[in-house]
């Protein structure tokens, strides 16, 4: 196992990846965040809580959508238990910033737009991930802000830890 | 985790931790059934057989609905107008139907057990939608669904089941799922339409509605099913209704707050008056919604391969 990112790291990462948010979406009046269930909305939460403490807006538009009933492989190998989709806003026209933690094969990104299509035409998807795992796409997805880009072989595994549920803030390398 | 079954037949074969699963999954989908585009991508490889031997609007429409809010393709059979009515057996009908590449079967039968006489002899994933007298599993889920939506939990809560017992399948299946719940559970109506030894499967028996009431928490009131009563069990509607009828003024006697529930079709003016039926305190209509997510859980789960990935 391998450490990519310690506590400190990851919070310098998470001020960068939240200042850019803001250079891009100034006071967020027609931005909204939403990231991705399980792993991205630990993610998504500390970065709409910077992103809140630096434009000094309480109401930023936050959601959390899941993506378990849009998956490509519904029926091969085991089923995915539902997590909640909280979007209570209109998505109509607005500039939506996708949170995940770890982009990989991409599969993730392309499920998770087309939940967000039931909910409206957004003006555009925009993609943040912390860990950029490149080379290892299986779809034409790439993110607009990046926390770290990695080489990894497939059999490898990034594992990004947070305080709230895994006692620790840091992204792993497992072998 | 997963379920621990295959089919969905009878609520008696399922385990607690079978209905606390479908719950949650219920929940997520009543989630969807509230958004502006109410359906779902997952099941789009699948089809489904509708198979009713028995008439059905509720749960026909609620199975369909289910079916489609989540893209599954979906073919409907009714027995009247097919080759039943031209001496094809049970077991011919749905192989035919399985031939054409069909994946999972929902079937109401008038006769009871047929389910479980279909699932042993085919592969594809059968939902019982009713076997005559004896279950009908999808109900009794969304009653308790319903219940834990109002009142917050199942659990310790007491809940009277009125009317017609003895012919009613929703009545056992419901008896199996409450008691699985660790609710409390009590069965009242006239002793001529509430089966001898019911008593063994843990429920109180009481034949004063009034006093059930008083008890309950929750009553579910069911629907005299005249089309099965092959012999005269009560001598009238109107002397049913008035020592069995649930009304308005009965329930404010009792000077508290309880949650009405009832299967649907109503009788209305007999088991249950109109001004308790479309009461305040009748969720019947958040039953039929619930039906739906209900529904859409149960063939979520049951179309899975193997595991449930957390």
């Amino acid at each position: 196992m391998k450490t990519l990112l310690d506590n400190n790291q990851l919070n310098i990462t998470l001020q960068r990846l939240s200042h850019q948010l803001v250079e891009n979406h100034l006071n967020f009046n027609n931005t909204a965040i939403i990231g991705i269930q399980p792993r991205g909305i630990l993610l998504s939460d500390r970065i709409a809580t910077l992103v809140k403490g630096i434009t000094g807006r309480n109401d930023v538009e936050y959601g959390k959508v899941d993506i378990t009933f849009y998956r490509d492989d519904v029926h091969q190998g085991g089923l995915h238990l539902p997590q909640d989709t909280v979007i209570d806003f209109s998505i109509e026209g607005k500039d939506v910033i996708l949170i995940d933690d770890v982009l990989h094969t991409g599969r993730t990104i392309r499920s998770a737009m087309d939940a967000l299509l039931d909910f409206g035409r957004p003006n555009r998807i925009e993609l943040l991930v912390l860990i950029d795992r490149r080379f290892s796409r299986e779809l034409p997805i790439q993110p607009d802000y990046v926390g770290r880009t990695i080489d990894t072989i497939i059999t490898q595994k990034v594992k990004v830890n947070w305080i709230e549920q895994d006692g620790k803030d840091e992204v792993v390398l497992i072998d | 985790m997963s379920l621990s079954v295959k089919h969905l037949l009878g609520i008696k074969e399922l385990q607690p931790q079978d209905i606390e699963l479908i719950f949650r999954t219920a929940d997520t989908f009543k989630q969807v059934l509230q958004r502006q585009i109410k359906k779902v991508p997952a099941l789009r490889d699948t089809t489904i057989a509708n198979v009713f031997f028995e008439n059905s609007t509720r749960t026909r429409i609620s199975f369909e609905l289910a079916q489609k809010r989540l893209s599954a393709d979906t073919i409907n059979f009714a027995a009247s107008s097919s080759s039943v009515s031209k001496g094809e057996t049970l077991i011919d009908t749905v192989n035919n139907i399985l031939a054409m590449k069909v994946d999972m079967v929902v079937m109401r039968h008038s006769a009871s057990g047929a389910p479980w006489f279909l699932a042993n002899h085919i592969d594809a994933s059968i939902i019982n939608a009713g076997d005559g007298t004896n279950e009908h599993p999808t109900q009794a889920l969304l009653d308790a669904f319903s219940i834990r939506e109002r009142l917050g939990e199942v659990k310790g809560k007491r809940v009277a089941i009125i009317g017609d017992i003895m012919h009613s399948r929703v009545a056992l299946s419901n008896i199996y799922c409450l008691n699985k719940l660790g609710a409390e559970v009590m069965v009242a109506g006239p002793p001529t339409l509430i089966p001898k030894h019911i008593q063994d499967l843990g429920v109180k028996v009481e034949y004063d509605v009034k006093k059930a009431l008083e008890w309950a928490d929750v009553a579910n009131v069911l629907r005299i099913q005249l089309e099965r009563q092959h012999k005269p069990l009560f001598s009238t509607l109107r002397e049913y209704a008035l020592y069995y009828g649930i009304n308005k003024s009965m329930l404010d006697s009792l000077n508290k707050e309880m949650v009405i529930m009832h299967p649907g079709p109503i009788n209305r003016g007999v088991e249950i008056n109109s001004d308790v039926a479309d009461s305040k305190q009748s969720i019947i209509l958040d039953q039929v919604e619930n039906g739906v997510a209900i529904r859409m859980a149960v063939i979520y789960l049951l179309s899975g391969k193997g595991e449930i990935v957390e």
